[in-house]
């Protein structure tokens, strides 16, 4: 691999991971302001009012980091990947747009009237303004996981005469097989996030003994959430996911359970290390039988092994195994911790439990982890393809734009986003420290 | 159809200068006109609901750009790269800049936002019209559609022109919305720097007519072809007087509507020089980008315009109905910046 197209991959990698951890918050959280927003109304009980006024402060800083950090993302694809964009322009990009005028308006308009629209609209109006904010969120996040889908899966297109390819179904495009599950956990994800960041920062009030009542609404809403949400990120939407990936994407599949030789009734290796120069797991702690189960439903189902593809089709082993067992151990962990949290609250003890509340609090940065960790798994285990099977990610670049060029502005981004993580820290730090009931 | 896409790009990225234009002209000029905290707040107040939604109409353009005229969108950015990349860190400066202000009730750090939010805006301002300059004036695109844009030939005399141009006429415009917004001696203070920025834009607008006429490679056959486009011109001229028939008290309504005028007349104009051609080649005419060996399938862009162009239907509806919800002058209140 040429350097330029390696420093395009990392810039394109390091800007789309630190974006990733605002929008992932802007989805999970604008559900909890717009499930207190739809309390409040039906109540008329002002604590709801009071939570949804709160986080809608941390949405705010979080919205706007999230924005301004997703924009180089668009450009990027002309920038630094523009033969990708020639080349497939015309039926990737019928989403981009999209994205745009059916998201974004609709996200930023009413996040305005939102914030700004206190006192000057009515009740109604400005409930209905939190749903238009969470329901944008939710629709940016389908059309940028179609995009997606897209490279890996792609369909809906033929190819034409030089070289590119031409749209040949639109509907084909923005209902890909591969969008369904793929879309589903990855909203389940940032839900499973925003119930972590309100749960934890609940339990940092209940720790303190500052705000109790609404720490305890805070914490109970998000174990009650939290128990269906973990559950769901696993079963069915993750499961979903992997079945899909081993229908599309067999050589991901085996990257991801470290399978080097292709097995009938193939074993999950729950632990181990990939060893690429042997071609095999280092002390792995198998369970029989399972990975053909989970795959096709069939405990003896044939499952294809690395073994089945050359070499150069591989991607990056250990980088995807361990990426994708970082999220499936995290995963279970968040199952086992709601769930304790479940019988806490029925024994009545949530609030007092203060062992569990810590475990709560500092929990928050892994649900982050486990989002970011299944998105590596998902476009390292697309490599060597930026289009699966269609478009070489070498031959996707700029060859306008020299490696030099591309290390510079990576470097620039790095800087930014440092200070711009240090912000959104310090002052998403003040808003927690100043409280519910804080001035503005 | 490759026509159509030519114009709703047009229509789009004007309607991003018309709207975002005025908040970006509000950048360059709060640092000058208003002068304590309560001012500043005032004029972020002003283009606080609505800012974030204007720049989507930048976003939403470049996605149509992609699927429309993806060769266009490829060959520009990858060669306008490191220009490109500036714009990028300005508008997450400056929106880092409106946002964070209010956060902190600090003399030091409200400054420094401050500082920020005019120089995002100012160097955006002038950036998007050298970029434009460069457009109408055609950049060395080789035989496989590419090319390496250097900051030596991006900042030629004539694309300066244009960026100072755009940078006048934008906060002019900036103005004219800030004296709808403002009043006391908040607007006194705005309406004279209108007066000032009408002028100004009058003078350059001119001398970037002038400009356009020795840079321009296709102006004259493109009008001669086509005279109805004359209007185009004409609009922006009409826009001007009526700006400077609108300088006194109340006509701050009509001042805006004129400066509207302009920025659609002079950007439809500026389209209208370049059509059909997309990217023009100061190389070879025959290597300039245009609507046709730029287009995506015509598959592609017969359903990209059906499902973008219903979803935009709604967009401005929506956004007509939030932008008249916070009409009328600002006032200050707990929520906001």
């Amino acid at each position: 691999m040429s350097s330029a197209v390696f420093a395009s991959r990392i810039q394109f990698a390091f800007t789309v991971m630190f974006h990733y951890l605002f929008p992932v918050l802007t989805m999970g959280l604008g559900f909890f302001i717009a499930l207190y927003s739809t309390l409040e109304l039906k109540t008329g009980n002002e604590r709801y009012g009071k939570a949804a006024q709160f986080w809608a402060k941390i949405f705010a800083i979080n919205f706007a980091l999230g924005v301004v950090t997703g924009i180089p993302l668009e450009f990027e694809f002309g920038t630094n990947w523009s033969s990708f964009s020639t080349f497939g322009g015309g039926v990737f990009g019928q989403t981009l747009p999209m994205e745009g005028v059916y998201a974004f308006f609709l996200e930023s308009g009413f996040l305005g009237m939102f914030l700004f629209g206190h006192g000057r609209v009515s009740r109604t109006l400005h409930w209905i303004s939190g749903m238009g904010v969470a329901v944008g969120s939710l629709l940016s996040g389908y059309f940028i996981v179609a995009t997606d889908a897209w490279m890996q899966h792609p369909v809906g297109y033929e190819l034409a005469q030089d070289g590119t390819v031409h749209l040949k179904s639109f509907w084909a495009v923005l209902l890909n097989p591969y969008v369904g599950w793929q879309y589903v956990h990855t909203i389940n994800g940032a839900l499973l996030t925003g119930a972590y960041v309100t749960g934890g920062i609940g339990a940092f009030y209940l720790l303190s003994n500052r705000h109790p009542e609404f720490a305890r609404l805070a914490v109970k809403t998000a174990v009650i959430a939290g128990v269906i949400l973990a559950i769901t990120q696993a079963f069915p939407t993750g499961d979903q996911n992997g079945k899909a990936v081993a229908r599309y994407n067999p050589v991901k599949l085996a990257s991801m359970e470290g399978l080097f030789r292709t097995q009938r009734g193939a074993s999950l290796a729950i632990i181990g290390m990939p060893d690429t120069q042997h071609d095999r797991l280092i002390d792995p702690i198998n369970v029989p039988k399972i990975l053909s189960y989970l795959a096709y439903g069939d405990f003896s189902a044939p499952v294809e092994g690395l073994d089945s593809y050359s070499r150069e089709l591989w991607p990056p082993v250990s980088l995807t195994y361990y990426t994708y067992h970082i999220m499936v151990g995290l995963g279970t962990l968040f199952i086992g911790q709601m769930l304790i949290g479940l019988f806490l609250l029925w024994k009545r003890k949530l609030a007092s439990s203060r062992w569990f509340l810590w475990t709560l609090m500092l929990a928050v940065p892994f649900p982050y982890i486990a989002n970011e960790a299944g998105w590596t798994t998902a476009e390292v285990g697309r490599q060597p393809w930026l289009v699966y099977g269609l478009l070489r990610t070498a031959a996707g670049t700029s060859h306008t734009v020299a490696a030099g060029e591309t290390v510079f502005t990576t470097l620039g981004f790095a800087g930014i986003y440092a200070l711009l993580g240090l912000l959104f820290l310090v002052l998403v730090g003040r808003v927690i420290y100043q409280g519910p009931e804080g001035e503005t | 159809m490759n026509t159509v896409w030519f114009w709703v790009l047009g229509a789009m990225l004007t309607a991003y200068a018309v709207l975002d234009g005025y908040d970006l002209g509000a950048g360059v000029l709060h640092l000058m006109v208003a002068r304590d905290d309560p001012e500043r707040r005032i004029v972020l107040n002003a283009i606080g609901p609505v800012w974030n939604g204007n720049e989507v109409w930048l976003i939403a353009g470049g996605g149509m750009m992609v699927v429309s005229f993806p060769k266009l969108y490829a060959a520009a950015f990858s060669g306008f790269y490191l220009a490109l990349m500036l714009v990028l860190w300005l508008l997450i400066l400056r929106g880092v800049s409106i946002e964070f202000r209010s956060k902190i009730d600090n003399p030091l750090w409200r400054s420094l936002w401050d500082t920020g939010f005019f120089a995002g805006s100012l160097l955006l301002a002038l950036l998007l019209g050298v970029a434009l300059g460069n457009v109408i004036r055609g950049v060395p695109v080789g035989a496989d559609g590419y090319f390496q844009g250097t900051f030596a030939m991006m900042l030629n005399p004539y694309a300066l022109l244009i960026g100072l141009t755009s940078l006048l006429v934008l906060a002019w415009h900036g103005s004219a919305y800030l004296r709808v917004k403002t009043e006391g001696e908040l607007l006194r203070r705005v309406t004279a720097v209108s007066n000032a920025l009408t002028w100004a834009s009058l003078v350059f607008v001119i001398l970037a007519t002038l400009g356009t006429f020795a840079a321009s490679s296709t102006l004259a056959s493109n009008y001669r072809h086509h005279p109805a486009a004359f209007a185009f011109p004409l609009l922006g001229a009409v826009g001007l007087a009526g700006g400077i028939l609108s300088r006194g008290p109340d006509h701050e309504k009509r001042a805006y509507r004129f400066s509207t005028l302009t920025i659609i007349g002079l950007l439809l104009a500026a389209a209208m020089t370049i059509y059909p051609n997309l990217l023009i080649s100061t190389v070879n005419p025959d290597y300039s980008l245009n609507i046709f060996n730029a287009a995506s399938s015509p598959a592609a862009q017969r359903d990209a315009l059906i499902a973008n162009l219903a979803g935009m239907l709604a967009v401005v509806v929506y956004s007509s109905y939030i932008h008249r919800t916070f009409q009328g002058k600002v006032r200050l209140g707990e929520h906001g910046y």
